[in-house]
């Protein structure tokens, strides 16, 4: 009775299982004949590659001195990405005038940081979140371009580097994202002007290539331009840009709208919500949710398509490394270029990667109903 | 055929609530709703019965225009259902809905999925809407689960919810579609319950369910449906032991005997 009573209370908790090390070792890279072998095999890789290949990055680089002469040839030289470092974040805007870029950015990164983290309470978001979209990017251009307010003129064929980068890559995902949800909507939509319109433009633009729309942005478009209408190159690069990603975000959202059950229109009809209501209420918040690995796929391919615009000759990130290769005294460094674009990039895909995971894991409200 | 509704019914006051005259309804060629005329008097609560296919949803959808039927005139609490947007938000307004499967919005919290409606469509202060929200909670007995997710929820729990969501909107009409059909035997008793205390406030439903206590108790009127037709309709007690029409013998014996 008593033994009986207490096999009962035992199966109440989960089962204590063993835990160390060498457990763990078994269980996850030892537990069979191909799973040992494919960790032999990986330890093998390890070991041949890593070693060299940290020899290069840290311990046979050179970081000090300014020039050629500091450079070692059996490791890295990073002291040609520590000389061209400022350069390769600003590109040619000139330096007494580069606070006005750094205010900006200032501004902005508070500004998402605020519409990020949950602290932030919804009214103040809803504030800061239609600032962000209406007055800071006309603050930006006029900061960026100047020519007002006593600002110094700066053409845009002198804005480059990471700075460069950033400003088309926001400014791509600030309009493609909206762009795709119409679209997204439209194409679903029942009257068939509108359908149409929008199969068509999504079908269009992600059937050519980006490179293609960016040539036409930077030499068609002035020939069609009407007399006496300019639109600056970088301009039409980022409608190229945003136009090309809208269509594949489009087809991303459209992918969330058709996973939310008919059940939901419904009840969103049969309370009185008008088809607007019930779209920004009850679909798209759910639509969204369901897709955000999705979209954020979408931004990350943006973010790293951007680095076409060197081809028509903006100096973005890219543009500015490569044009520092042909500096006579720093020949022969394209690894350590191309090394140092590769970790930017990686740094910026990551974090939205990792903020993607954490938004799904806030958002995650239990089972579907 | 149809008995006139005048005979089948003890309705409470003589005003009429809804009114569908020669309504009929395809899907394509399937002719869904055949001629069908139904009064309903304010206060009444009729009970909609038929076996599954013969057109009940179809009925009740049509009276807050999730469905749109093609001829006829079907005329709620004076407002004429045609394509007319402004109208048919104006019908919806007074005209609650509970569907078989709940949907509840999920990405809401339950307080949140009450007080929606009324603060987007009836403009309601948030304050209020949220006292309206927890009174209806409590009548349905679970207010303390207003901050939780209707992932959360258990299936009585979660229909409970959408009542009351129906609820906040103070809606003239309430249409049941099958409530208790998709939840577990245990859970069908609070359901019902609430929905019976609901009746006795004498609030006009119509109500597509097969649990025939539910119609011996509270119902006005129970209406059998076959093949998209009203055949016969009758108060419960005439309905239940003195069914007129051969289909419905059948269709009680077998709902009575399983
Ligand atoms: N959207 C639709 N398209 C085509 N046929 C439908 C549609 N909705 C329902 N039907 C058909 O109409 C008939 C009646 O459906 P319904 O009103 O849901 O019946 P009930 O609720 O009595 O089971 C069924 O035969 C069903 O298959
Ligand atoms: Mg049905």
């Amino acid at each position: 009775m008593s033994q009986e009573h207490a096999t009962e209370s035992a199966m109440a908790r989960p089962p204590v299982t063993q835990v160390g090390a060498v457990r763990w070792l078994r269980e996850n890279l030892f537990s069979g004949w191909l799973n040992t072998t494919l960790t032999l095999l990986t330890i093998y890789i390890l070991y041949v590659a890593l070693p060299p290949l940290l020899d290069w990055v840290i311990f046979n680089a050179a970081i000090s001195g300014t020039d050629r002469d500091n450079c070692t040839y059996a490791g890295a030289c990073w002291v040609f990405v520590k000389v061209r470092f400022w350069q390769f974040m600003y590109g040619f805007y000139p330096e007494p005038e580069r606070w006005r870029v750094n205010v900006v950015f200032i501004i902005g990164i508070l500004g998402v940081a605020s519409l990020l983290t949950s602290r932030v309470p919804t009214k103040a978001k809803l504030i800061v979140g239609v600032c962000m979209l209406t007055i800071f990017p006309v603050f930006a251009v006029v900061m960026f371009g100047g020519g007002v307010f006593g600002l110094e003129y700066i053409e845009t064929s002198q804005w480059g580097g990471l700075f460069l980068t950033l400003t088309v890559a926001s400014a791509a995902m600030v309009g493609s994202f909206p762009l795709g949800m119409v679209l997204a909507i439209g194409r679903r939509s029942k009257l068939p002007v509108v359908k149409t319109f929008c199969v068509c433009f999504i079908e269009f633009f992600r059937g050519v290539p980006l490179i293609t729309i960016l040539f036409m942005a930077s030499v068609m478009v002035p020939l069609f331009l009407p007399e006496g209408l300019t639109l600056d190159k970088l301009a039409r690069a980022i409608i190229g840009i945003t136009i090309f990603n809208s269509a594949y975000m489009a087809e991303v959202i459209r992918g969330g709208l058709q996973s939310i059950p008919k059940g939901q229109y419904e009840a969103a009809h049969a309370l009185g919500l008008s088809y607007w209501q019930g779209m920004g209420l009850i679909i798209l918040p759910q639509a969204l949710k369901a897709v955000i690995p999705g979209l954020v796929n979408t931004f990350i391919g943006l973010f790293k398509d951007t680095t076409l615009i060197y081809i028509i000759g903006i100096f973005d990130l890219l543009g500015m490394v490569q044009a520092s290769f042909r500096d006579t005294k720093w020949l022969g460094l394209a690894f350590e270029g191309y090394a140092f674009i590769m970790l930017v990039f990686w740094i910026f895909c990551y974090s939205m990667s990792k903020y993607s995971q954490y938004l799904e894991r806030k958002l995650n409200t239990g089972h579907k109903s | 055929m149809a008995e006139p509704a005048t005979q089948a019914s003890s309705h409470v006051g003589d005003d009429i609530i809804i009114e569908m005259a020669g309504v009929n309804k395809w899907y394509g060629d399937f002719h869904v709703l055949k001629n069908i005329d139904l009064t309903v008097y304010k206060g009444e609560r009729i009970v909609i019965c038929g076996p599954s296919g013969s057109g009940k949803s179809t009925l009740i959808r049509c009276i807050n225009r999730l469905e749109e039927h093609q001829r006829g005139d079907i005329v709620v609490d004076g407002v004429t259902l045609g394509n007319d947007v402004r109208q048919v938000d104006q019908v919806r307004r007074e005209v609650g809905m509970v569907f078989q499967h709940f949907n509840l919005f999920p990405h809401l919290s339950v307080l949140d999925n009450l007080t929606l409606a009324p603060i987007w469509v009836r403009k309601m202060p948030k304050r209020e809407a949220e006292e309206i929200a927890m009174h209806y909670l409590t009548r349905v007995k679970i207010p303390e689960q207003a901050a939780k997710y209707p992932g959360q929820l258990s299936g009585g729990q979660q229909q409970r919810v959408a009542i009351a969501r129906s609820l906040c909107m103070n809606p003239k009409i309430m249409l049941f579609d099958e409530p208790t059909s998709a939840l577990d035997p245990e859970m069908i008793k609070e359901v019902l319950d609430v929905m019976v205390e609901l009746a006795e406030s004498g609030m006009t439903m119509l109500v597509v369910t097969h649990e025939m206590g539910f119609a011996n108790k509270v119902a006005d009127r129970v209406i059998f449906m076959d093949y998209g037709e009203i055949v016969e309709q009758n108060v419960p007690s005439e309905f239940f032991s003195n069914p007129k029409s051969e289909r419905t013998k059948l269709f009680l014996s077998q709902i009575l005997n399983h």
